[in-house]
């Protein structure tokens, strides 16, 4: 059976009670590129985190399906070991925290959350694929030997997130704007990245802008307005609106 | 103890084992009891009772954490757990080799415990110093031993660097000082392995009272160490040292505290380095355990162009309250100093950075950098920032920076989405924090250090 990651009907509140997502139902398959645009404040990073189980927002209503397993209670770190993915709009700096290490920790966990006696990775095999994946990512010096994310500029951090994504190898990603902030040889090698995948992802890539679709061709365009899809459709939906704009959703 | 005889020649208890302890409290027949027993000279006799009058004269300090629970009566001041003193590990009671063993001395160490030195409550009972040390010169012995030993270079610097009088506490110290280390690094000589030592306070209502006195002469250097982890007790203790540290000209001198104490001991310590001329003096003190600590590691530069350098590390649990940070005095011209702190509250814990820079007239060209950062777990624990400058000279550079930082939501909600669980976070990021000071430490240390923070955070957090 083919990986399904599943939003019915969620509506999602902050902490403060105010509904950002009005009723969201959404279904990704593994293989599959989705594409959610819409205009700010529209909740794109809201179903971002709610997907990820940020503490901040509260399900309300409806479910979140993995494998038609509802996921819509478990705690963040599960997800993350169950396949979920997010990649930061805004990654946080950890000092001091070594990036190779961090990261091999985080494979770690994942490997041991699938089985008990899961054969965890060797650090020479970790190193090796860090460093050919970091490479392939063209990071100007050794990345990985440098605190998570502490002094990246904005490039680096957003391409650290496609590289820690590689990495770990999640079922399912949610990209958040990965592609604001980065010139363009930044966003080939992010785009060719995440098309040169060596395992199966479905892949919901939030973005503002048309750009980025030159180089990832989407299966689905949605359009988010006011908490709820207003539209859906292929990828020369992107196209018409980065011509026409949200206007006629906004109703 | 049981089984008290009567027959000692001062009064005071003598148990069939031959371990000698004077009762609780104290008083001039004590302090003589103690000074009588270990045979000493006349002069550190009178040294003691001198500084037992300072001791009663000094109030209690005014300022830092809370000492109402000291109950100066209710403590012993000496106990001596064997009257031989031994040179080669095998010669040392099984039952003090169990305590290492469940102090957990790593096995990297074995290899060096030629130069071991380890207190058993307070006595150093075992002592061996490698030979090629003994060839270079170096000295590295039990401060009452070294007193019986090199008595002419003993009287010259002890007591010079932290008088008596210089706060109630080290004046207690002088009065009843047992145990500790002498060490004597002659001109030249560079001591490329750490001298380590292991204390541990190990009867209930133990004062533990060690007094430490290097001294590296011209051009020499050493790396002093001491690691403290003390068993949990059901009675207050306490735990008053006194480190005096002399570095002449172009010496250095780095000195790695890492205390643990139960968290029922109040550890006052006073700790202080005179800095000559192109000296290095370097201090780096850990403070994990203890109920109450108050510790101010300092430097004094006294010579041109000697260099300070003190990275404070605090931790602050439940009913914790770390008052720790440095101090660095100018007293000459170009001389530089740089003080870190970085302290982390949890659970309740309260930590205080307590530093002071002076700077006197004629220091020209004199620099001097503080840095305290704090990590607040969370909204019950507590961090406060104290700083004093006082500079007396124009030419000079002084920078200080504070920061106080929360782990925060953020944080642990990127670090769990990797698929780390929150205690998994918070010790990352804990770690993270403290990194810029582990690195500075001893491998193993280093380890232990680690190992510590993240047995604690699997108590404080989920």
């Amino acid at each position: 059976m083919v990986d399904q990651l599943q939003m019915l009907n969620v509506h999602a509140t902050t902490r403060d009670g105010k509904e950002i997502l009005r009723g969201i139902t959404l279904k990704v398959k593994a293989g599959e590129k989705h594409v959610i645009m819409g205009p700010n404040g529209g909740g794109k990073s809201t179903l971002a985190y709610v997907l990820m189980g940020h503490p901040g927002y509260k399900v309300t209503k409806g479910k979140i399906l993995l494998n038609g397993k509802d996921v819509t209670k478990m705690s963040v770190d599960e997800r993350a070991r169950k396949g979920l993915f997010l990649g930061f709009q805004y990654p946080v700096e950890v000092a001091g925290v070594n990036m190779a290490a961090f990261l091999r920790v985080a494979v770690n966990e994942k490997t041991r959350g699938k089985k008990s006696n899961a054969k965890i990775v060797s650090p020479i095999a970790f190193r090796q694929e860090l460093m050919e994946k970091s490479s392939r990512l063209a990071f100007s010096d050794d990345i990985t030997k440098r605190s998570l994310n502490e002094g990246f500029s904005g490039g680096e951090k957003k391409k650290a997130e496609i590289l820690q994504m590689t990495v770990l190898k999640p079922k399912f990603a949610v990209l958040d704007e990965p592609d604001s902030g980065l010139d363009v040889d930044a966003l080939k090698y992010m785009a060719r990245a995440i098309s040169e995948l060596d395992f199966p992802l479905g892949l919901i890539l939030v973005t503002h802008y048309q750009r980025v679709l030159k180089y990832i061709k989407p299966d689905k365009v949605h359009i988010l307005v006011k908490g709820r899809i207003a539209h859906s459709g292929g990828a020369d939906l992107a196209l018409m609106i980065e011509k026409e704009g949200y206007e006629k959703y906004q109703d | 103890m049981k089984n008290i005889k009567t027959n000692y020649k001062y009064g005071f208890s003598k148990p069939e084992t031959e371990t000698f302890r004077t009762p609780k409290g104290l008083d001039k027949k004590i302090v003589e009891a103690i000074s009588g027993y270990k045979k000493e000279p006349e002069w550190m006799r009178d040294f003691r009772f001198k500084s037992l009058e300072i001791f009663k004269q000094k109030a209690m300090p005014g300022w830092g954490a809370d000492l109402s629970g000291i109950n100066f009566d209710d403590l012993y001041y000496y106990i001596n757990p064997s009257e031989k003193k031994f040179r080669d590990w095998k010669d040392v009671p099984t039952d003090i080799k169990d305590t290492y063993e469940k102090i957990g001395i790593p096995q990297a160490e074995r290899l060096f415990l030629a130069g071991v030195g380890a207190q058993y409550d307070s006595e150093m009972i075992y002592h061996s110093l490698k030979t090629q040390w003994e060839k270079q010169g170096v000295i590295f012995l039990g401060t009452d031993t070294a007193l019986q030993k090199y008595p002419e270079v003993f009287k010259q610097y002890f007591g010079k660097v932290v008088p008596p009088d210089d706060n109630k506490f080290a004046a207690l110290n002088s009065a009843v000082w047992s145990g500790g280390s002498f060490v004597y690094v002659p001109a030249g000589v560079q001591v490329t392995i750490p001298l380590q030592a292991y204390f541990r306070i190990n009867a209930a209502n133990m004062g533990q009272f060690e007094r430490t006195l290097i001294i590296a002469e011209e051009g020499s250097f050493v790396h002093y160490v001491e690691g403290c982890t003390a068993p949990i007790y059901t009675t207050d203790s306490l735990h008053s040292a006194v480190v005096e540290i002399v570095v002449k000209r172009g010496a250095r001198v780095r000195y790695t505290t890492i205390q643990n104490w139960s968290s029922n001991v109040y550890n006052l310590v006073t700790k202080r380095m005179l800095v000559e001329e192109e000296g290095v003096g370097e201090w780096i003190d850990g403070n994990l355990g203890s109920k109450k600590t108050m510790k101010y590691p300092s430097v004094v530069l006294q010579g041109k162009g000697a260099k300070g350098e003190i990275l404070s590390l605090a931790m602050a649990g439940a009913g914790q309250h770390q008052d720790a940070g440095g101090k660095a005095i100018h007293l000459a011209p170009y001389t530089t100093s740089t003080i870190t702190s970085k302290s982390i509250s949890m659970g309740g814990g309260r930590s205080s950075y307590r530093g002071l820079v002076k700077i006197i007239n004629g220091a020209k060209g004199s620099k001097s950098f503080v840095r305290c950062d704090a990590l607040l777990l969370d909204d019950l624990s507590r961090s406060d920032t104290y700083p004093t400058n006082i500079v007396r000279e124009q030419n000079v550079t002084l920078g200080h920076e504070a920061t106080v930082s929360r782990v925060g939501e953020e944080q642990l909600f990127y670090l769990m989405s990797r698929g780390l669980s929150e205690t998994q976070a918070t010790s990352l990021i804990v770690n993270g924090f403290i990194e810029p000071i582990v690195k500075e430490l001893p491998l193993e240390y280093a380890v232990e250090l680690n190992r510590l923070i993240n047995m604690s955070m699997e108590g404080s957090v989920g």
